[in-house]
């Protein structure tokens, strides 16, 4: 669970119930790690689990904690994120892979969670707009998309910030018109476009700093 | 979306054995058996209940064999099937050596769906028609043989003016498909009994009396990867696309065309449409009416002309003949003035 801190704007670690699982009631304590990064490597060596109906074990890691759950086999990544480990930082938009608000990280490439099975994250890395942050410090994308204002409603900002990461790392934000070309994937119907363009070059400088320290 | 049983191949021949495996001779009825790469396709039509696979066997294991390495040397270009479209689109070789790759998948999808798409199931990606995707439309000779098309007397304005049948008008979708025809491209497959090569161009059938059937693949057959001959036009080539917003849209109207010329005379034209055909389109008459001309203003506009003689418009999608003509004056002109 993560929350806004209202004053400073910081995503910290929550401790107390907030309102969606409050709702639920149901959200499960998987986001405990389980197993260690070792054993997972290996998880995914071992031979393939089979299953129609019946759910099914998968070890990943998701922001560097180790997870160990049982899925419908059938399950997204995305509903895995959001409705197993309470992670809804990650939004589910079309949820068929054209509006991009489902973006995370897997093994450093942007992807889109709506269209990605679970169970095919096996043994992966993924990374979610909860584990950006560095010890309460906003990623430089994140506080560049508050100094831009580079949204209105917010919906679509987690998939944008995680895009926006992938398009900077790939080297595809070197200019203005493939930086627009590049985050083609993440529609904004706010239209803050041009400001999304804005922090992301604020961003792709303090990355590449950083990235030469 | 149904549920179904889902296995791994991590061996190369894993794959083909284990899609055997599912349908036993002794078995009285047919499992349906879906490969699962990026999953950018199948997932989705899955969740609309268009596909309804029995059986996924997932070959993303497979990446890290000699199906996920691009291959750059004199004899031509080998792509394996689990190549992300990503990965080639930014590969510096075939950047400059065959363009017309490079930006056909570039300008396809959005980087993260081009992160996850393989190449293999990019060329096998399924038509955008929406009497297709939408299985609340009863009438799809695709998607339910035997049932109509909806398309033909429906809104049609995405459809195909060339291949189509009075069966069936769906657009393929693809353009990566566009550069592998243009160039001849040819396309090895994996099967339980060994593998086979055949040329792209006879990988998808044409709709017909029977739409259902894409592909002249064998059940339990898998594409391990393409290879493009070298030859002097490759270098000469682009991939000119038209569509409703300048990125991360399907094309309304897309040409791919590679040319070897001298002294500002063509010696060879290859071409291929996209948007406006079921299949891929490669336009042979068109070649045919460049070689030994130059490409100027006029000559272009005849090679087009010659291009879409058998197109057949269905009402709204009438606009695309002009519209594909013209996209193909302005790649042919485009291409012929490159600076190499």
């Amino acid at each position: 669970m993560t929350r806004r801190d209202q004053s400073s704007g910081t995503i910290m670690p929550q401790s107390g119930p907030d309102r969606r699982s409050v709702l639920m009631g149901t959200v499960s304590s998987a986001a405990a790690p389980v197993i260690a990064r070792a054993a997972q490597t290996e998880a995914r060596r071992v031979a393939p689990s089979t299953s129609s109906g019946k759910p099914v074990d998968i070890a990943l890691t998701i922001n560097d904690r180790a997870h160990n759950v049982a899925v419908d086999i059938r399950t997204s990544l995305l509903d895995l994120l959001r409705e197993r480990l309470g992670l809804t930082g990650t939004k589910k938009g079309c949820d068929h892979g054209q509006c991009g608000a489902c973006t995370v990280l897997i093994d450093g490439r942007r992807v889109l969670s709506c269209l990605t099975l679970a169970v095919t994250a096996q043994g992966r890395n993924v990374t979610t707009i909860e584990g950006v942050a560095n010890d309460g410090e906003l990623h430089p994308m994140q506080q560049a998309f508050i100094d831009y204002d580079a949204f209105q409603c917010g919906y679509c900002t987690p998939g944008q910030i995680m895009s926006a990461i992938g398009c900077v790392n790939e080297g595809h934000a070197e200019n203005d018109a493939d930086i627009r070309e590049y985050m083609s994937g993440n529609l904004c119907r706010c239209a803050a476009y041009p400001n999304i363009v804005d922090a992301v070059k604020q961003a792709r400088a303090q990355m590449k700093t950083a990235s030469t320290q | 979306m149904r549920t179904f049983l889902y296995q791994r191949a991590r061996e190369p021949n894993e794959a083909a054995q284990l899609a055997a495996a599912a349908n036993p001779p002794s078995a009285r009825s047919r499992n349906k058996v879906e490969y699962l790469a990026g999953g950018t396709t199948l997932t989705d039509l899955m969740k609309l209940d268009v596909a309804q696979p029995d059986v996924i066997i997932d070959i993303n294991p497979l990446t890290e064999t000699g199906h996920g390495r691009i291959e750059l040397s004199q004899r031509g270009l080998r792509l394996g099937a689990l190549v992300r479209m990503a990965e080639a689109a930014d590969h510096p070789g075939v950047k400059s050596q065959y363009p017309v790759v490079a930006q056909s998948l570039s300008q396809a999808a959005s980087q993260q769906l081009r992160n996850m798409a393989s190449l293999g199931g990019n060329v096998l990606q399924r038509t955008r028609c929406t009497y297709f995707r939408d299985v609340s439309y009863s009438e799809c000779n695709k998607r339910n043989p035997g049932s109509g098309c909806a398309a033909l007397t429906g809104f049609n304005r995405p459809h195909a003016v060339l291949g189509g049948s009075d069966q069936c008008i769906a657009t393929y979708p693809g353009d990566f498909a566009q550069a592998l025809i243009a160039l001849e491209a040819a396309v090895e497959i994996a099967g339980r009994s060994g593998s086979r090569t055949i040329l792209f161009a006879n990988l998808h059938r044409k709709p017909g009396d029977t739409p259902d059937q894409e592909t002249s693949l064998r059940p339990g057959e898998i594409i391990t990867s393409f290879l493009i001959p070298a030859a002097p036009w490759t270098r000469r080539s682009l991939y000119l696309k038209v569509r409703d917003r300048q990125s991360y849209e399907f094309a309304l109207a897309s040409a791919a065309v590679a040319l070897d010329q001298q002294d500002g005379i063509v010696r060879t034209a290859r071409i291929a449409l996209g948007g406006l055909a079921t299949v891929p389109w490669r336009a042979v008459e068109a070649e045919a009416f460049l070689r030994g001309k130059s490409v100027n203003e006029q000559n272009a506009a005849a090679a087009a002309s010659a291009a879409f003689v058998g197109a057949k418009g269905h009402g709204y999608n009438d606009f695309k003949i002009e519209l594909g003509k013209r996209t193909l004056i302005r790649a042919l002109q485009q291409a012929a003035a490159l600076e190499l």
